[in-house]
């Protein structure tokens, strides 16, 4: 039944993942891909568990579970905050004929 | 301490912000809002996990933790917009790691077979992302060269080692542990598959590997919230691997080209024979100045060329010359232009050109005989007519900007050189197209000067 659930959970997200990004244009193709990177970063939560769980006491482990967090992190904070500069760069003219700049 | 069910419940509204943040990405004027929501769930999610009472060691956490952020900062002020391809390549190449090492580290607490076999996905996927991102950060950054490279026998090897990658799956499966020998070795071979899958793959291709690697890592992210029984990895995870397919296959359709195609050809590795002759017509940019001075409309297509010349900002500059004299500009993007999707928008948009004047192929192709002049500047393959009536080109039935049809062209190129494609450019001799010689910067300087004097 777990696996079941699970399953499902993911079909769904796929489907949902599909449906929210076939509508992007193309002037966003790269802070989209630079957000979307950042939101796979999410695996950072299952590097804390690996890396700071009680059940895990192995040595090993310990390392690698560190090893995850740092790179989960970078990917998260870099992701997000280089989206952010570059969408920040994106600007309408407020008024077609007006000189920008 | 939190109970598992408040947990999931905080896990619920990250993955609404995420889906949220998703869905506002997707238009410029929400755009920012969304990466914020998105950032949101992010902090939502890690600090529900910090406080949930697995966590013992605090002081890894909280060391790894900063070292991983004051690199990711420093990362994303410090690096050049025009090396973002790259930047992404390597965000994409440690969310990978990560997931990877996630998965991994799941086994010693649980090694039960369907656990197994979540850990050999995210492992598997994970390191090909990781490996694969490192080839294609030190081809989009010179580190090595971005033409494919292919050797003898390569199919073969990648055959052999993806046969051997599903053996030792099974055995491992059979088998699971930590320090199972079967894991070490899938996890080798997963390295060398991401090295010899992307070495292979040229630079003009280089957005549909880009757009891969990042729909890899969210799998990868997604396959080890299934070995660790966590269901925002999962949800997350699969949206960014369906948000990257999308993204993958507009690539792959902008080049006519399966993704097959894309990822096993060795595209642009062989020059075509055939032969485009003729006489090109050079032009000064004094007499280009004296065209695009009686030009009503001015449309501005750029390629790659542009970004290596770092002609941005003076095209910007040109371009707001021209419309202070009234005359209709805008900016023709080919959705493969560049190294990653969405590249030229970036560098324009750095360049503070505002974007509702930067349009789509589809929305300047069946205007295009009415621009008086196309200023073509590094860009080439997409703007090949051999695409659109040479059946034998290897570009043919790829959708190109028809700059063809515009009344005069005006092609900014250091020679007479073939694109990443290795085909011969006929645009380059048709009677309406005039050819300004030298580095795009400064052709485009030079023009600004004769508008100034």
């Amino acid at each position: 039944m777990e696996i079941v659930f699970l399953a499902l959970i993911l079909v769904l997200a796929i489907f949902l993942g599909f449906e929210l990004i076939s509508k992007v244009p193309a002037t966003l193709h790269t802070p989209l891909m630079s957000g979307a990177n950042a939101i796979s970063g999410i695996t950072l939560v299952g590097a804390l568990l690996a890396a700071g769980s009680s059940s895990v006491t192995h040595e090993l482990a310990t390392w690698l579970g560190a090893g995850a967090v740092v790179f989960a992190t970078v990917n998260v904070v870099g992701g997000y905050l280089v989206t952010d500069r570059m969408l920040g760069l994106f600007k309408q003219r407020s008024k077609p004929t007006e000189k920008d700049g | 301490m939190l109970s598992q069910f408040y947990i999931n419940a905080v896990y619920v509204i990250a993955a609404v912000l995420f889906i949220l943040g998703l869905k506002l990405l997707s238009k410029p004027k929400t755009a920012r809002t969304g990466n914020l929501l998105s950032a949101l769930g992010m902090l939502v999610a890690v600090v529900v996990t910090l406080l949930s009472r697995e966590i013992l060691d605090w002081t890894t956490i909280i060391v790894c933790l900063a070292i991983g952020s004051v690199i990711g900062v420093l990362a994303s002020r410090l690096v050049a917009l025009t090396a973002m391809p790259q930047m992404v390549a390597v965000f994409n190449g440690l969310g990978g790691g990560a997931s990877m090492l996630v998965a991994w580290v799941a086994l010693f607490g649980n090694t039960d077979r369907f656990v197994a076999i979540a850990v050999s996905l995210s492992v598997v996927i994970g390191g090909i992302t990781f490996a694969g991102s490192g080839i294609a950060w030190g081809k989009l950054s010179a580190v090595l060269a971005s033409k494919p490279l292919l050797f003898l026998g390569q199919r073969f090897i990648n055959a052999a080692l993806f046969a051997a990658l599903i053996v030792c799956t099974v055995l491992f499966v059979l088998e699971p542990a930590p320090t199972s020998n079967y894991l070490f070795a899938i996890i080798g071979i997963a390295l060398m598959l991401g090295i010899l899958t992307v070495l292979p793959i040229g630079g003009a291709d280089m957005p549909v590997v880009i757009s891969l690697l990042n729909s890899y890592s969210g799998l990868a992210a997604c396959a080890a919230g299934l070995a660790i029984n966590n269901v925002i990895l999962i949800v997350s995870g699969a949206l960014v691997g369906a948000a990257g397919i999308i993204l993958t296959n507009i690539m792959c359709k902008a080049m006519n080209r399966s993704l097959a195609n894309v990822l096993f050809s060795g595209f642009g590795a062989q020059k075509s024979a055939a032969k485009v002759e003729g006489k090109a017509n050079p032009i000064t940019p004094e007499d280009a100045y004296l065209i695009l001075e009686a030009a009503n409309s001015v449309t501005f297509v750029p390629g790659y060329g542009m970004a290596v010349a770092q002609a941005q900002h003076v095209v910007h500059e040109l371009g707001t010359l021209l419309e202070t004299r009234g005359t209709d500009v805008t900016y023709a993007i080919h959705p493969v232009a560049g190294r990653m999707p969405g590249h030229m928008n970036v560098l324009l948009a750095e360049a503070n050109v505002s974007y509702d004047q930067l349009l789509e192929m589809d929305d300047i192709n069946p205007k295009m005989n009415t621009i008086d002049v196309a200023v073509v500047i590094g860009a080439n393959d997409v703007v090949n007519p051999a695409a659109r009536e040479d059946e034998t080109s290897p570009i043919y039935g790829m959708p190109i900007i028809n700059v063809d049809s515009a009344k005069t062209v005006f092609v900014l190129k250091r020679s007479l050189a073939s694109g990443f494609s290795g085909v011969d450019n006929s645009l380059f001799f048709n009677s309406n197209t005039r050819m300004l010689f030298g580095d795009a910067k400064q052709s485009i300087s030079a023009l600004i000067s004769e508008f100034k004097d």
